[in-house]
């Protein structure tokens, strides 16, 4: 199975891209990142629900978002400033993780149509540092988040199987 | 160190991921592969001379014929690193490719 979603981070820079292809028209992947009520619905999980504070999708408007665990405890707060809003085209914002040492990142989102029913999505992201860029990187880690097993691992226990 | 980012850029290609899929299984002769692709035996054989320049593959020889075959430590090191941030947006994609289908769906 081909991976969907791919992370390009070339060493010693301070930027990474990451890119995934969608089942949808890009009109409605777009809309999954200018509407509020459907930005909510997709950066919840089980584990932590996810309300904008703010969605102001448009040249120069703002969001806040901030994401409680299921006890009602907020744990992540993020806000930023849209400087390019092209509809199906276009999303350029800041964003930033309140109360973390990680700086302000700039965040390039191009929404490109493949078929009538599929769709790409290139995020570019530029951190303030190389060492800013790592330390995201590796927030996973510190978060604990470890989902699905992916193809490297499966290729590694594989191999553990056959030797 | 220095062959970091190009081991990244051997597993972002599919066609590498592939070889290194099948390598995983048995070690195989560049022949053998090639046998598995469409593409030509040039195109497999520079694959395969990337994944080997990064490391994530080694050549034994026996008798006259070379075999690749993977190398689980460099393997082990990429998974480490980038792959929970990989799969954590993964996993937020596969979420908004699902609330936006029911959301067509409507």
């Amino acid at each position: 199975m081909e991976q969907k979603t791919k992370v390009n981070a070339e060493d010693g820079k301070q930027e990474l891209v990451i890119t995934r292809e969608f089942d949808l028209p890009v009109e409605l992947l777009f809309k999954a990142y200018a509407e509020p009520e459907l930005v909510e619905e997709w950066m919840s999980n089980p584990y932590s629900t996810t309300k904008m504070l703010k969605l102001e999708s448009k040249k120069q408007g703002g969001y806040q978002l901030e994401s409680k665990d299921a006890q009602g405890k907020v744990v992540f707060r993020a806000n930023g400033v849209i400087h390019e809003f092209v509809p199906n085209q276009k999303i350029t914002r800041t964003f930033e993780m309140e109360n973390t040492p990680f700086g302000v990142q700039l965040e390039i989102y191009e929404f490109k149509k493949l078929t009538d029913d599929t769709s790409r999505l290139n995020m570019h992201v530029i951190y303030e540092s190389v060492a800013q860029r790592d330390e995201v990187l590796k927030l996973p880690f510190a978060q604990g988040i470890c989902m699905a097993h992916n193809r490297i691992e499966e290729i590694l226990s594989k191999l553990k199987m056959t030797r | 160190m220095e062959s970091r980012r190009d081991v990244f850029q051997a597993i972002a290609d599919p066609t590498r991921r592939a070889i290194l899929t099948l390598l995983a299984g048995q070690a195989l002769t560049p022949g053998a592969i090639a046998e598995d692709f469409h593409s030509s035996r040039q195109t497999i054989s520079k694959h395969i001379q990337i994944l080997t320049e990064c490391k994530l593959v080694e050549q034994e020889f026996n008798g006259r014929e070379i075999y690749y075959h993977i190398n689980p430590k460099k393997m082990k090191e990429v998974a480490d690193f980038i792959e929970p941030f990989r799969k954590m947006w993964d996993a937020r994609f596969n979420k908004l490719e699902s609330v936006m289908k029911k959301h067509k769906n409507k």
